[in-house]
C-alpha cells in the first residue's frame, strides 16, 4: 500500500502574526515558518502505518515557493520515502491546490492520501474534502483514529457532537486532527539521512491547472483590540464586578 | 437569485446553528430557501417552515440520509442547486465537512467561515486564528460560502409559513458507510450557544479537579470547556475543546480557569463579552485579554467563587 501526504509551509503556531502597515497581508520576512501541525499528525500515521508492515511507501508532496521543500525534507526526515514540490509563487488557493494534488495523485496512484484538517494561516479547511470530490473517492475528514482493513479503513472523527465513526474503501482521503497521534521529532542520523531522499521538483504550469486566485483579498487588517481589563484583589470583588458591573450574573 | 441554506439536523429538530446560518444568509438575499435532505424529517421541514427569513424549504427525504455522509449529501445538493447564486452552510464540523465537496465539484473557490456579510460577494473573515481579518471579494459566478454561527444571531423560529416542497434524492455512495455516532448526553447547556462558559486548563492539573470546574458550571448554569493542553492531558473529553481547532465561542461569560492562553486558545473565546481569568502566574497571556483578572491559586479561588455565588440569589437559571 502507498500513502501519499500533503504538507504545507505555514508560519510557526508560536509565532505571534503581525498585519503589514498597507494593508496587504501578513508579515512573513524572518519570521519562523514550520510544518503545519495536523501535517505533522498525517505524517506520522503513514509512517506508524509503515512501520506496522501496512504500507509499502510514503511519499511526502508540498505545492508552494522554493523553500515549501523543506517541510518536504522534514517528512522526509521522520519516515517518508520520497517528496515532491510542486513549485508555484504566490498566494494559491485550496482549489487549485486540491487541483495541483488530483495530478500528483493520478500519477502516483497512492491507496490513501493523508493530510492535516486545516491549515492555521488561512485556516480554511477545504484542501482534503476537494481533492476528495475531484477523484471521486470517499472522505474522512478530522480524524482521531485510523484503522485499516482489509480494503478499506474505519475512522474515527472528532464531530461536534463527540465521536463519530465511519467505514470508507480504498482509496480514500483522510484529513486529520491534532489528536490522532503524537508526532516524533527528527533524529540527527534521520536529518542527515534525509538529505539524500530524493525530492522531484515539478511546475505547477507544467501540471495544467490554472491557479489564478478566484477570491480578491481586498483588505487584511488587525482585529479591533479589546479594552484592556483590570485585576481584582479577591474573589469577592470579582463577583461584585461581574454583578454589579459587567452584570453577567 | 435566490440563495440556498443547507440545514443541518438529526432528523428531529433543527440544530441550533442552521438558525444563526439562517440570519447570514438572510444578509446575502431575502429570497432564502432552506434544502433539508434527511430520512423522516417531516417535523424538521415543518419548524424550518415556521422560520420567518425562509421563502421556502426544499425537503429531500430518503433513508440513505440517515445519518449525514458527506458524499450522499453533496450529489443531493448538485442536482438541486442550478438556480441559486449562493450555496451556504455552518462552519462548524457539519458544514466544513460538507461544503468544500460541493464547491469542488461546482469549480468554486469556497469562501470559509465568515463573520459578516458586506455585499452578496463580499465578506469578512478571520484568518491566522483570528489575529488577522480578512475582507475578501469572491470573483465566481456563483458562491459557496459557510458561516461562523457564533457571529450571527440566531433567526426567529416563529410566525413564519413558507411552502414546503417535496424533492427527488440523488444517488448514494457505495463507498462511505456509517458505524455509529458517541453524542455525549448532558443536561448543561451546549458549548456552542451557552451564555455562560467556565473552561479549564492545564493548571486544573487532573482530571478529578475538573469537579471544582463542575461545581461552579452547575451553579451559574454553564457550559464546560477545556484548553487544547487540558484535553490532551487527559483531563477531559475533546468535544469540550476551545480554540482554533476546537470551538469557537461567544458567551457573555467566559471564565478561564488555569488557562495561560495559548494564541491558539485565544482564537476560540476571545471575541466573549466578558472575560474572566483566574491564574497564579500573573504575566499569563490570557491577563492580556480579560475584563477581569485574578492572580490567586485556583484551587482556592474556585470554592471561594462558589460560596460567593451561593450568597447571590440572583443567578439566572
Amino acid at each position: 500500500m502507498k500513502i501519499l501526504v500533503a504538507v504545507k509551509r505555514v508560519i510557526d503556531y508560536n509565532v505571534q502574526i503581525r498585519v503589514k502597515e498597507d494593508g496587504s497581508g501578513v508579515v512573513t520576512d524572518n519570521v519562523k515558518m514550520s510544518t503545519n501541525p495536523p501535517d505533522d499528525n498525517a505524517i506520522e500515521e503513514a509512517v506508524k502505518i509503515k512501520e506496522a508492515g501496512k504500507a509499502t511507501e510514503i511519499i511526502a508532496v508540498t505545492v508552494g515557493e522554493e523553500k515549501a521543500q523543506e517541510t518536504v525534507r522534514k517528512a522526509l526526515a521522520v519516515g517518508a520515502d520520497r517528496g515532491i514540490h510542486v513549485k508555484v509563487d504566490g498566494m494559491i488557493e485550496p482549489l487549485a491546490v486540491s487541483k495541483i494534488l488530483k495530478k500528483i495523485v493520478e500519477k502516483e496512484n497512492p491507496d490513501l492520501v493523508f493530510m492535516g484538517k486545516q491549515a492555521i494561516d488561512d485556516d480554511c479547511n477545504q484542501t482534503g474534502q476537494m481533492l476528495a470530490a475531484h477523484l471521486n473517492w470517499p472522505q474522512a475528514t478530522f480524524a482521531s483514529k485510523i484503522e485499516i482493513k482489509d480494503k478499506s479503513l474505519q475512522v474515527t472523527r472528532e464531530v461536534d457532537e463527540g465521536l463519530e465513526t465511519i467505514e470508507v474503501n480504498t482509496p480514500a482521503i483522510v484529513t486529520c486532527d491534532l489528536r490522532l497521534n503524537e508526532p516524533r521529532y527528527a533524529s540527527l542520523p534521520n536529518i542527515m539521512k534525509a538529505k539524500k531522499k530524493p525530492i522531484e521538483q515539478i511546475n505547477a504550469s507544467d501540471l495544467g491547472v490554472d491557479t489564478k486566485p478566484r477570491i480578491e483579498h481586498i483588505r487584511i487588517e488587525e482585529p479591533p483590540k479589546r479594552k484592556a481589563g483590570i485585576k481584582v484583589a479577591n474573589v469577592e470583588e470579582l463577583v461584585q464586578k461581574l454583578k454589579n458591573e459587567a452584570k453577567v450574573i | 437569485m435566490s440563495v440556498l441554506l443547507i440545514a443541518e439536523h438529526n432528523n428531529k429538530e433543527v440544530k441550533p446553528f442552521t438558525l444563526n446560518a439562517i440570519t447570514a444568509a438572510s444578509q446575502i438575499d431575502q429570497d432564502l430557501h432552506v434544502l433539508l435532505i434527511g430520512s423522516n424529517a417531516d417535523d424538521v421541514a415543518k419548524s424550518l417552515s415556521e422560520v420567518p427569513l425562509v421563502k421556502k424549504v426544499l425537503h429531500i427525504d430518503h433513508e440513505i440520509y440517515e445519518n449525514y455522509i458527506a458524499e450522499n449529501y453533496t450529489s443531493a445538493i448538485l442536482k438541486h442547486s442550478d438556480k441559486y447564486s449562493h450555496i451556504i452552510c455552518s462552519a462548524n464540523t457539519f458544514g466544513k465537512n460538507l461544503m468544500p465537496r460541493v464547491a469542488a465539484l461546482l469549480d468554486i473557490s469556497q469562501v470559509s467561515d465568515i463573520i459578516k456579510v458586506i455585499t452578496p460577494d463580499t465578506f469578512l473573515r478571520p484568518i491566522y486564528a483570528g489575529n488577522a481579518f480578512a475582507t475578501v471579494k469572491s470573483n465566481d459566478e456563483k458562491k459557496c460560502v459557510t458561516i461562523r454561527p457564533t457571529s450571527f444571531e440566531a433567526a426567529e423560529v416563529t410566525g413564519g409559513t413558507a411552502e414546503i416542497e417535496k424533492i427527488d434524492a440523488a444517488d448514494q455512495s457505495e463507498n462511505t458507510k456509517f458505524i455509529n455516532r458517541e453524542e455525549i448526553k448532558s443536561d448543561r447547556p451546549e458549548l456552542g450557544t451557552a451564555r455562560i462558559v467556565i473552561s479549564g486548563g492545564r493548571g486544573l492539573q487532573s482530571g478529578e479537579n475538573f469537579k471544582l470546574i463542575t461545581s461552579v458550571a452547575d451553579k451559574l448554569n454553564a457550559a464546560i470547556g477545556a484548553s487544547r493542553a487540558a484535553v490532551d492531558a487527559g483531563y477531559i473529553t475533546n468535544e469540550h475543546q476551545v480554540g482554533q481547532t476546537g470551538k469557537v465561542v461567544v458567551p457573555d461569560l467566559y471564565i478561564a480557569v488555569g488557562i495561560s492562553g495559548a494564541i491558539q486558545h485565544l482564537a476560540g473565546m476571545k471575541e466573549s463579552k466578558v472575560i474572566v481569568a483566574i491564574n497564579k502566574d500573573g504575566e499569563a497571556p490570557i491577563f492580556s485579554v480579560a475584563d477581569y483578572g485574578l492572580e490567586a491559586d485556583l484551587f482556592e479561588a474556585l470554592p471561594q467563587f462558589l460560596e460567593e455565588l451561593n450568597k447571590l440569589n440572583t443567578i439566572q437559571k
